[in-house]
């Protein structure tokens, strides 16, 4: 076939795929026969992609976390449990997806349906490589916030139709925890685009590539807020209150079996993975490696930073326990959002002086570094002090939640009142 | 028919249905479904149209954040006790108002000069839409977020008021 002449360059995926195009095109047809390609070529390697990571991450997920728990995990099917994934896949096909007779059918299928569209339509944005991207929106930035804010519809339907109170409190709990984090992820991406000056993720890429410099090193505050917003956005642990199992049962899956509930948790791990991507392009340079990406093809890049952005989810949730909702929600509008605005200001007044006085990268960018890193850590120390967090508290306090509805816990005889786990 | 024009008709009649949907369904919470249906059928004329700010503003906006208000709100109210839509006294007044409005739109519709045939649609650069909105009207605008936060502040007296300081 004559498109396999351009195959010349393996570093570089993206030439292939043009190459395959460019004969498309000159087969003749009408002038839309390309894009329906290869739209159809990307949505199948991404998928396919997706997939796959998605089962070696099931049994690392399963084996680090068993590692960092100090038992073994799977190690029954297949050398080293590596069959694993694939032995929980086929169960989750063959059990009985079982709909209760007082569910609302239509929403209660659409629900596991509509869960994976957001976490697939962000990939439509993010670059793999250079040019390796499906649709190089220009406001790339505004795209992802919009798509991932679709979500929690699809979390409402599937905990309303499940016609079960604790689907319906998983889901309002998901849903205020979504609105509270949607706006403090707006913020810290607003950070990364008013230095880069574009909303399009591939120039943000190149901005980083141009200055030689990853975005955190210039805004750490911005890219820990991300990753805890993200952690909330994609539910999980520390931030999994939504499905809580000590609380309530599995939150808006409750009632779903079978490969319904499959595609909840495959939607988790295409969610998370939708996340570590944008972490690396907004973050970490993309598929750019100061210089690396002469060597090495530029999505081998992108993809093993993206497997550590994700490897960083696994860790904490191994080894943080689960918060208080008011814990989070008090955590996401009295902290991390009031931070946030300083930063915006700070970073909006830095490039205004850059821009304004002209002055070469080279001097401002490490100055601008130096600025923000200690800002960081002083409105860190600084709010947290204000806010009286510094200090753990001696004495254990209920949720607030529990003492207005007037829950009665036990209260010794003669000693001064203290809750259930407070000390004397 | 070029693909343009399948895109458009599937997109509006998507849009429609969503609206039927809306005021045709039984049940509050369908009906709020719905109402997402049509409004992110709408972003997709936008798309169309290469508008992909305005679209996605859409999306973000009626999608994400108007939308989902209203279901909250479902799911802290009872709406569980009353499923059906309500049926009142005010319900004349309410058809004269639908109707007027009606009338209103079509009237709109048919005196409004359309361009006719277009083959050029003219694509306004983010970056300039930017630069209008947050320099050249930045009053108008930073008028339109004090409303807002005046807004903001009354429903937080009203929800603390309850608590009887």
């Amino acid at each position: 076939m004559p498109f396999l002449a351009k195959w010349y360059d393996l570093r570089d995926l993206g030439n292939a795929v043009g190459a395959f195009l460019d004969w498309i095109r000159d087969l003749g047809g009408p002038d839309w026969i390309p894009y329906v390609v290869s739209g159809l070529i990307g949505i199948v390697a991404i998928l396919l992609w997706l997939l796959v990571s998605q089962l070696a991450f099931i049994w690392i997920e399963r084996r680090v976390i068993g590692r960092m728990q100090a038992r073994i995990g799977p190690n029954r099917v297949g050398p080293w449990g590596l069959l694993q994934p694939i032995a929980d896949a086929l169960k989750l096909l063959l059990k009985e997806a079982i709909t209760n007779r007082y569910a609302d059918k239509p929403l209660f299928w659409l629900g596991p349906v509509l869960i994976f569209i957001p976490a697939l339509v962000v990939f439509a944005v993010i670059p793999f490589g250079e040019g390796m991207s499906l649709a190089d929106l220009n406001v790339g930035v505004l795209f992802v916030i919009a798509i991932t804010s679709i979500n929690s519809i699809a979390i409402f339907i599937s905990g309303w139709a499940s016609n079960n109170k604790f689907a319906l409190l998983g889901s309002m709990r998901a849903i205020a925890m979504l609105i509270s984090y949607e706006l403090v992820q707006a913020f810290a991406l607003l950070g990364v685009v008013i230095f880069a000056g574009s909303m399009r993720l591939g120039d943000i890429v190149a901005w980083q590539s141009e200055f030689n410099t990853w975005m955190f090193l210039l805004q750490p505050l911005a890219l820990v807020a991300f990753l805890i917003a993200s952690a909330v956005e994609i539910n999980r642990s520390p931030m999994d209150i939504s499905e809580a199992e000590s609380e309530i049962v599995a939150g808006y899956h409750t009632e779903y079996s079978g490969i319904k509930f499959g595609f909840f948790y495959a939607a988790e791990y295409f969610a998370g993975f939708a996340v570590s991507a944008i972490v690396v392009t907004l973050f970490l340079g993309g598929w750019t490696a100061f210089g690396l990406e002469r060597w090495v093809p530029g999505w081998l890049i992108f993809l093993s930073k993206l497997y550590l952005v994700f490897f960083l989810f696994i860790w904490t949730r191994g080894t943080l326990p689960r918060l208080r909702i008011d814990q989070l929600m008090a955590f996401s509008w009295k902290f991390l959002l009031e931070l946030l605005f300083i930063h915006i200001l700070v970073v909006g007044a830095e490039v205004l002086i850059w821009h304004e006085g002209d002055y070469p990268a080279v001097v401002v960018l490490p100055i601008f570094a130096v600025i923000n890193w200690t800002l960081a850590v002083a409105l860190v120390v600084g709010w947290a002090t204000f806010m009286g967090h510094l200090r753990p508290e001696r004495r254990a306090k209920r949720a607030v939640l529990t003492q207005e509805l007037g829950a009665t816990y036990f209260r010794p005889a003669g000693g001064h009142g203290t809750g259930p786990m407070g000390e004397a | 028919m070029s693909y343009e024009e399948v895109i458009f008709y599937f997109v509006a009649a998507v849009t429609v249905l969503g609206a039927l949907g809306v005021v045709l369904t039984r049940n509050v919470v369908h009906s709020a479904l719905f109402l997402i249906l049509a409004l992110l059928a709408v972003a997709g004329v936008f798309i169309l149209l290469s508008a992909e700010f305005l679209a996605i503003v859409q999306i973000l906006i009626y999608g994400g954040a108007v939308t989902i208000l209203i279901l909250f709100v479902m799911m802290l109210t009872r709406v569980r006790d009353m499923p059906q839509a309500l049926d009142g006294p005010q319900r004349p007044f309410a058809a004269l108002a639908a109707g007027a409005f009606l009338v209103l739109s079509v009237l709109a519709a048919l005196s409004s000069d359309w361009p006719g045939e277009t083959r050029e649609i003219t694509v306004v650069p983010f970056r300039e839409m930017g630069e209008a909105l947050f320099r050249d009207w930045a009053v108008p605008f930073e008028v339109a977020s004090l409303v807002l936060l005046v807004a903001l502040i009354g429903a937080i007296v009203l929800a603390r008021g309850e608590e009887g300081e």
